[in-house]
């Protein structure tokens, strides 16, 4: 009788017990039918799968490991992995390691384009390879650590240069005068730094720039972008702002950026880091600093 | 050696706090943190921190909504701590640049959230927790403290003496994932666990890879009692693919949950008749796996999250981060088409035994954030108060470490105080495979004899690293078996599978059979990259017999408890039962078993003494 029941009564049943539960046997039916159906379509297309080479993509990926004899050399890797729809290029390489090889090394945690620990440099341009999806890229994929760095094994690179260029501009709130309760603030200042603040320091604007790789001790758009933040919060002071500007306008600090953008291109997060390298250049020579 | 006054593991929100305090008080202090800090998984925060800032608003009213929230298992000198302390706190994260959302008159913005009677919780867009982790960083760079980064902690150095609640802790031993360097770090004044959630003993989970439960399984195994480890809290809106979190910030905002039918369940079919769509995490959670067994869910898998009716201004100001996380890690776009959600594992109440100090029995090893249960969340924790808790208990942990006096306790630890024995029925035994076989070494397990707490501290610290480096060797020098990522991968399943949102005794016992199974092949393990060059294989395989303790533990705790309380649910007993279960699930690791016991919930607080009503939403 439960694939009987009409339509409407599956609508109206919701205060009558008795016709609510048979509405439900309904849908049970209903689903175990649709279950039923997938199931057997999914088998079939599961053996599509197996035979069309479609449904895996190839990966190439850098080796290298100091240690291990055939890995000195650094090579790179073929690895298919099956593909599912929303795969990203941190699950291929997941599949890959869980799969074929336990000794592909690289740095992930999050899976979501929070922790910054997945820069890589995927098809020739620094990404994140979490959230980059396989389908928005050509095959085979080429995976490699980010250029202009010291490769440490594989994929993982040597990030202390980078922390120590962020770390180099005073990036922690300094102010001479704090309220008893909170400070306050604008929303439009707030505004002003929102996208200043969304940085999860993982490199790929720094890699991507040349004059960094020129100029070992550039600050870098990471770390100007971290002073901006400050820079820009009302909350510090006139004073403080000063402050800052003289560590910006140093010699390896804004003026240094030659605004070819490809730090705003590959930046995850879409900072408009170029922009704001811009905007301290334009308030160091309002403040009338001397500059070289 | 390494030598430090106090050594905080992990750089989360709650270990930075741990950190800072420590330094305050004039502790040379040292992080050792697996990621660098600003990688840790505070950073995925969204929703907010709750703090009773405004008028109208008192830290009891969010005390009585918290301990409501808990289900009435939350101890209430921890409660009451938390909500007295986190106003002072959050200012103090303003203090320190922390860029909230602001009201139109620049005072930080405040949002409701479910459970909570005012809208108490403070944000900062929808990347509350990313700007929680790094101001705090922040705070560490400009004092200078120390971070050992990239080390990979694997064992506590602790005394041996008979009943844990004598020993002392001494320190850690870590390896250096970098370089392979194992080395001893000694505590000259404590160790503060700050390791976070366990999120990986689940295969649809919103927390990081990373998140493996390491400091619950190494205080267990040191002697530390695992408490209320059963209650393990789903997020009811997880993307259906990844896991990635959807926060309960677009509910707050008017967000309108829908199934198959276009029908909007938690008032049509009274889930929650009142709260609707902000009714409580577990409430909400089992609404969704409801509709989904009743056959109106799409797909058969999910329900829709619809907040177009928002608009795109109030969107874009608000929830925008959430556009992004649907677009990228789902393909869909939030501002045109209602969101896919189905529930994911998301906190776990339970944790590592500490009183309100953040001090466990074990002197001198403290725990704070999710990996600490102090209790807070009871069985079930209501959003927003997690920060709080890493900021609060992060920086009591931190002074008392360092030796500042905060009083006596009103919490016990360990077997002190009003305790009771618990037994529960398994359908195989549950612990160490061979409680003294060989392989014990690869598992972790002590290969030195006791000295019945003999040793000078020294001694202890070098009797861990030489422990650990039996174990890392013999992981190392094994030349084949099973891969972690086989076992991690089967406990995974056998968790989601069994002891999910909706809990039977039959699943439960399965589950165990698939763990006892799990660490059979445990066993086996072994490692195949030979490199001490970033060796991430050798540290997933050390993690994965962590969540192995883990898994256990819940499962465990959940068989026990035949009631339904928070988070907790039982098929065969649907109701709380608190003439029975007013009281914590503690778990003990006696030598290789786990051995269950009780201990009453403290619902007197400082003015009131809060009694247990019917938690309806
Ligand atoms: C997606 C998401 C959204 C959330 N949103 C909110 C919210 O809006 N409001 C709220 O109140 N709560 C929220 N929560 C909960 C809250 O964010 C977490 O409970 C909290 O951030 C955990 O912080 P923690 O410091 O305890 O751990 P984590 O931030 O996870 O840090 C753990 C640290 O320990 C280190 N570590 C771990 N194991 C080892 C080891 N063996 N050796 C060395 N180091 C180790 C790691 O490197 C890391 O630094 C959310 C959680 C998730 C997953
Ligand atoms: S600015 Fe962008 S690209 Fe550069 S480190 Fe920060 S998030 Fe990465
Ligand atoms: S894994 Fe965290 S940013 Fe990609």
């Amino acid at each position: 009788m439960s694939t009987q029941v009409p339509e409407q009564v599956e609508e109206e049943s919701s205060a009558d017990a008795e016709q609510q539960s048979a509405a439900q046997q309904s849908r049970m039916e209903k689903k175990r039918q649709n279950a039923a159906a997938r199931e057997s379509q999914e088998q079939a297309e599961a053996e599509e799968k197996a035979s069309s080479e479609e449904d895996t993509y190839l990966l190439k990926v850098f080796r290298y490991d100091p240690e291990v004899a055939g890995k000195q050399e650094p090579r790179f890797d073929d690895f298919h992995v099956p593909y599912h729809k929303g795969m990203t290029v941190l699950d291929a390489l997941m599949y890959a390691r869980d799969h074929y090889d336990s000794s592909l090394t690289f740095r992930h945690s999050c899976r979501q384009a929070i922790c910054g620990s997945d820069a890589m440099f995927v098809n020739g341009r620094q990404r994140l390879s979490c959230k980059t999806q396989l389908s928005d890229l050509e095959e085979p994929v080429r995976v490699e650590p980010l250029p202009h760095q010291e490769v440490v094994k594989d994929l993982v690179v040597d990030m202390e240069h980078f922390y120590d260029q962020m770390e180099a501009v005073e990036p922690y709130f300094q102010t001479n005068d704090l309220p008893e309760g909170e400070q306050l603030q604008s929303r439009e200042n707030r505004e002003k730094i929102k996208m200043s603040t969304r940085c999860i320091w993982c490199g790929a604007c720094m890699s991507s720039c040349n004059i960094a790789a020129g100029d070992n001790q550039y600050l870098g758009p990471a770390a100007i972008n971290k002073a901006y933040r400050f820079t820009m919060d009302e909350r510090e002071g006139e004073e403080m702002k000063q402050h800052r500007l003289e560590i910006l306008e140093q010699e390896h600090g804004v003026w240094r950026c030659q605004t070819q953008f490809s730090c705003t291109e590959v930046c995850p997060k879409d900072i408009p880091l170029t922009e704001h390298i811009q905007e301290l250049k334009r308030e160091a020579v309002k403040n009338n600093l001397k500059f070289w | 050696m390494y030598e430090h006054d106090v050594i905080v593991v992990g750089g989360g929100g709650a270990g930075l706090r741990a950190a800072i305090a420590a330094q305050e008080e004039g502790a040379d202090v040292a992080i050792v943190s697996k990621l660098h800090p600003v990688r840790s998984h505070t950073g995925a925060a969204e929703g907010g921190i709750n703090a009773a800032l405004r008028d109208g608003d008192s830290w009891e009213k969010h005390a009585y909504d918290t301990m409501k929230g808990s289900d009435y298992l939350g101890d209430a000198p921890a409660i009451e701590t938390l909500c007295q302390d986190s106003p002072d706190e959050v200012v103090q994260l303003e203090h320190w640049g922390l860029a909230f959302s602001r009201d139109e008159d620049g005072r930080m913005s405040q949002r409701p959230f479910g459970g909570m009677s005012f809208p108490r919780t403070t944000y900062a867009g929808a990347e509350t927790g990313h700007q929680l982790l790094h101001t705090m960083y922040e705070q560490l760079v400009k004092r200078g403290i120390q971070v050992y980064d990239e080390w990979y902690v694997s064992r506590l150095a602790v005394s041996d003496e008979e009943d844990p609640a004598d020993r002392t802790c001494h320190g850690v031993v870590a390896y250096d994932i970098q370089s392979g360097e194992l080395s001893a770090f000694r505590a000259r004044k404590g160790v503060v666990l700050a390791t976070g959630g366990p999120g990986q003993v689940f295969d649809h989970t919103t927390n990081a890879v990373s998140n493996t439960g390491d400091g619950v399984a190494m205080a267990y195994r040191a002697g530390v009692p695992m408490e209320d480890m059963e209650f393990i809290q789903f997020h009811p809106t997880s993307l259906p693919s990844t896991g990635v979190l959807i926060s309960e910030g677009v509910r707050g905002e008017g967000g309108i949950l829908y199934n198959s039918e276009g029908e909007r369940f938690m008032f049509e079919y009274g889930y929650a008749s009142n709260d609707g769509e902000l009714a409580s995490r577990d409430v909400v959670s089992r609404a969704e796996l409801s509709e989904v067994n009743a056959g109106r869910g799409i797909e058969d898998e999910y329900v829709h999250l619809d907040m177009r009716h928002l608009g795109e201004e109030r969107i874009l100001d608000r929830l925008e981060n959430i556009l992004h996380l649907a677009k990228d890690f789902e393909g869909v776009n939030g501002l045109e088409e209602p969101m896919p959600v189905k529930p994911g594992q998301h906190y776990a109440m339970g944790g590592i035994e500490t009183d309100e100090n953040g001090e466990t029995c074990i002197s001198g090893l403290y725990a704070a954030g999710e990996c600490a249960c102090a209790s807070v969340h009871g069985s079930n924790r209501l959003g927003g108060n997690a920060l709080p808790e890493l900021i609060v208990f992060g920086k009591r942990a931190g002074h008392h470490a360092a030796g500042r006096d905060l009083g006596k306790a009103k919490i016990q630890t360990g077997k002190r105080g009003e305790w009771e024995v618990g037994e529960v029925d398994t359908p195989v035994e549950p612990g160490d495979v061979s409680a003294s076989g060989e392989d014990v070494v690869a598992d972790g397990g002590a290969a030195a004899s006791s000295s019945g707490g003999s040793l000078s501290p020294e001694e202890y610290v070098d009797r861990a690293l030489d422990a650990e480096r039996a174990r890392v060797e013999s992981l190392l020098n094994k030349e084949e078996g099973v891969q972690h990522a086989e076992i991690r991968a089967e406990v995974q399943k056998s968790m989601t599978r069994n002891v999910n949102v909706f809990r039977e005794e039959e699943g439960l016992k399965q589950a165990l059979r698939d763990l006892r199974e799990a660490r059979e092949k445990y066993e086996d393990v072994y490692v195949a990259d030979k490199s001490r060059t970033f060796n991430t294989d050798l540290m997933q395989t050390i993690e994965t017999r962590n969540i192995l303790d883990l898994a256990e533990a819940i499962t465990l705790g959940a068989l026990a408890r035949d009631e339904f309380r928070g988070a907790h649910w039982r098929k065969e007993n649907q109701e709380r039962r608190d003439d029975v279960w007013l009281k914590h699930t503690m778990l003990s690791w006696n030598d290789g078993r786990p051995e269950l016991w009780y201990r009453p919930v403290i619902l007197e607080g400082e003015e009131k003494t809060y009694e247990p009503k019917v938690r309806s939403y």
